[in-house]
């Protein structure tokens, strides 16, 4: 492996360990509020008991979501110096925001998992909001920096410098919105099956039946309805995709050739040798309409890009099928849920539903993963697109082979602690939570 | 606007190194404390850091994107030549950071938390010993941009007498501060007493490494004395601290809290006040007397400017809320007691 792989294996990877992390450091709070509110309206123990069982989920994932955040920052220019001296002042802005908004989380959290029983409740359920509010601004912003390296703005870029800075602009740059609204539909939807599915899990098993099933019903329904509208959204950055990034999009589709009336490529083995995909389900005129709203429409190939700004097509193409297949598995279960949820209540008592829940757990994640694939790789050569190439940001110092070993070593451990922390608190719900009324021995936090 | 952004940047640093560095020396006294007494120490320390420390940390952050939005220049060239001890310190940042809250939020208390415990303790005293390799490596005109092979460019740029005493003296004081900081939130005699002891020794050890800066920078042909001692705010600034330094051993038989952390943190900030003031607006000295400064290798104005707004922005929504969380838990604490 050479350097330059190395440096972006270590930020694939970073960014692959924060992403999880910071999805349910900003959903997760939500789920945790909603239940802080039945409990502050019904006063019913069980309510009360999932937001501190919750809540210290959150306090895990957002310390872990917080550190490697941090990493993130300086890896920015640990491993791409020569993209941060000049990208910096220019798409810095959001960070310098993001800042703000995660501070005020960091402080609002302080006040909510220390602050039960010391404030009046409903001062305490805002900051429970306020944390949720503030993680899902950060997600916003930190998306709408890495759109900037998408589709660049707010700047001229005239014989190598960069000229004419506005900041602003370059936050406001046009792929922002499609891309933000993308990650936090996703973020909902991932993190919404992932919790009810391990909800569903003990359900199934048959323990503590009462306070897994009310967690599973919060945690479903804001997953379903986002695993819903994530098809929408997805639609509006195609769309954007098509107009800005011709080359990432023929990537997503293995489409060789420009042509009109452009078939959607369904699954195949893209050769880009031969410029052709092999055993793939074709569809007439989709592709065009999907991308420019008109089944006629003539969708750029690669062919059409020179070879050298071409994107890695397999990688792409498999992510964005993979990414693309889960969202519509997804789909469909949340579309049986709400199908269950007003006209066949029975279902929701019957095992295979729970079962569905349990195989999707982890399926909102990998798609995640598999979308940042695509938007990632899919831009490549470019870093930031059409402007520098990947390959002229990365640092000269030699060695990041080991400095990628050693994060991985570093990451792989915090995985196996979390998942094992994660598997301890499950274990333990029926011992802290599961009591029965006004005897519990529950501490402050 | 510049200054604006200079001011801020000053602030979050000193602000990191007085509430981060708190924190970091709590796991440093954690380190340093018998095992009989390990399990107060632990729980004195949570009760007092545990609402804050999201926040301490947020310090380090906000001095990081002032850096690399305003001043990219410094920013790419300190992340190139100090790679590596800002690799190990962010490696002591990430151990620390989980293994705290791991070990307060693990549904079950068993060996776990002894694993826990020890990657906490270690990270607390490596990741500010090597925040201090880095702040010495920047003034000690070690770093060279010209410097062929992988030893000049990326190891003897921070490896050096200097920094490391500059470490041991950042470590030393973080210590400190977390020690006077912890008298005021034990509730008995005998912690708050332990803890007395404890501000004394980091007290000693922080003079003992302050003399050994001195000593490298003499070796290493680096002006520190005349920085210092060479202007009237050095001179005065010192006398001040020094001042405070006696009183404070005076105040600390006492045992009053918040003179003691008053004079604790006057102490820190004038050793950064002198320590920069000279240098000012030089930030990073390079090999062969050029620098970078903050004033000379900003970055674009109208970045400078937004930048700006979005600190102070910032701050109306922040500090309020930070204020009001460390009174509302500093009440609960007093009331406890």
């Amino acid at each position: 492996m050479d350097d330059f792989l190395a440096a972006r294996s270590q930020m694939a990877l970073s960014l692959g360990f924060h992403i999880i992390f910071s999805c349910i450091g900003m959903v997760m709070p939500f789920f945790m509020a909603v239940a802080h509110y039945y409990w502050l309206k019904t006063n019913k123990d069980v309510y009360r008991n999932i937001t501190k069982a919750w809540s210290k989920g959150v306090a895990i994932f957002f310390a872990t979501g917080a550190v490697s955040g941090t990493v993130l920052s300086f890896e920015l220019g640990l491993l791409w110096p020569g993209f941060m001296k000049h990208a910096g002042p220019i798409f810095g802005m959001p960070f310098s925001l993001e800042g703000t908004a995660f501070f005020i989380e960091a402080i609002a959290l302080g006040f909510f998992l220390y602050g039960w029983n010391r404030f009046n409740k409903w001062f305490h359920w805002v900051t429970g909001v306020i944390v949720g509010i503030s993680g899902l601004a950060s997600g916003i912003l930190v998306v709408s920096a890495n759109a900037w390296m998408n589709s660049p703005a707010g700047f001229n870029f005239i014989n190598g410098q960069y000229l004419n800075i506005d900041p602003i602009r370059a936050m406001f740059n046009k792929a922002w919105f499609s891309q933000a609204l993308h990650m936090c539909v996703a973020a909902f939807a991932a993190t919404g099956f992932a919790v009810a599915g391990i909800h569903a899990l003990m359900i199934i098993r048959g323990k503590n039946i009462l306070f897994h099933s009310k967690a599973f019903t919060i945690a479903a329904v804001f997953g379903a309805l986002a695993a819903i509208a994530q098809p929408l959204s997805g639609d509006i950055s195609a769309k954007d995709v098509a107009k800005r990034q011709p080359a990432k999009l023929a990537a997503m589709e293995a489409h060789f050739h420009t042509e009109k009336k452009a078939p959607l490529v369904i699954g195949g083995i893209p050769d880009e040798k031969e410029q052709t995909v092999k055993y793939a389900v074709k569809i007439p005129g989709l592709l065009s309409f999907m991308a420019h709203g008109n089944f006629n429409a003539e969708v750029k190939g690669l062919d059409s890009i020179p070879p050298e700004n071409h994107p890695p097509v397999a990688v792409t193409h498999y992510a964005f099928q993979v990414m693309v297949g889960l969202g519509m598995i997804m789909l469909c279960i949340a579309v049986i849920y709400f199908i269950a949820f007003w006209k066949k209540k029975q279902w929701l008592q019957s095992k295979w539903l729970l079962r569905l829940f349990v195989f999707a757990t982890p399926l909102g994640f990998i798609a995640v993963e598999a979308g940042w694939t695509v938007t990632e790789v899919g831009r490549q050569p470019w870093i930031i697109h059409g402007i520098m190439r990947t390959s002229e940001a990365v640092t000269p110092m030699p060695g990041i082979v080991y400095s990628f070993y050693i994060f991985t070593a570093v990451y792989f451990s915090l995985a196996c602690i979390v998942t094992f922390m994660l598997y301890r608190q499950i274990k333990m719900v029926g011992k802290l939570y599961d009591l029965p009324a006004n005897t519990s021995p529950l501490t402050d936090h | 606007m510049l200054y604006v952004v200079n001011i801020y940047l000053w602030a979050s640093i000193l602000l990191y190194l007085l509430l981060g560095g708190a924190d970091f020396g709590a796991g440093i006294l954690e380190l340093f404390t018998t095992e009989a007494n390990r399990s107060r120490t632990r729980k004195t320390m949570y009760k007092a850091i545990g609402p804050i420390w999201e926040a301490n940390h947020m310090w380090l952050i906000i001095a990081i994107v002032i850096l690399f939005v305003g001043y990219p220049a410094i920013y790419s060239t300190m992340s190139v030549h100090l790679h590596i001890p800002l690799t190990v310190m962010l490696m002591g940042i990430i151990a620390r950071g989980t293994a705290f809250t791991f070990r307060h939020y693990d549904a079950v208390v068993d060996d776990m938390q002894t694993i826990y415990n020890r990657i906490f303790t270690w990270s607390s005293l490596i990741t500010p010993l090597f925040l201090g390799i880095i702040a010495g490596s920047a003034v000690a005109s070690t770093i060279d941009t010209n410097a062929k092979g992988f030893l000049n460019a990326y190891i003897f740029s921070w490896l050096h007498w200097f920094s490391i005493a500059t470490g041991c003296f950042t470590a030393a004081i973080c210590a400190f501060l977390a020690a006077i900081y912890l008298i005021g939130e034990t509730d008995n005699d005998t912690d708050k007493k332990r803890f007395i002891a404890k501000a004394r020794s980091a007290n000693i050890a922080a003079v003992i490494s302050g003399a050994l800066v001195f000593a490298a920078a003499h070796i290493q042909n680096i002006p520190l004395a005349d920085w210092i001692f060479g202007n009237p705010v050095g001179i005065a600034a010192i006398t001040a601290a020094t001042i405070s330094l006696v009183s404070l051993w005076y105040w600390l038989s006492k045992g009053k809290t918040r003179v003691l952390r008053v004079l604790a943190g006057f102490q820190v900030s004038m050793i950064l006040l002198t320590t920069t003031y000279t240098l000012y607006p030089r930030i990073v000295l390079l090999k062969g007397g050029t620098y970078l400064s903050l004033t000379e290798h900003a970055g674009h104005m109208k970045t400078i400017e937004t930048l700006a707004w979005a600190l102070l922005l910032g701050s109306i929504l922040i500090l309020p809320a930070l204020f009001y969380l460390i009174y509302s838990f500093q009440k609960k604490t007093e009331k406890s007691l």
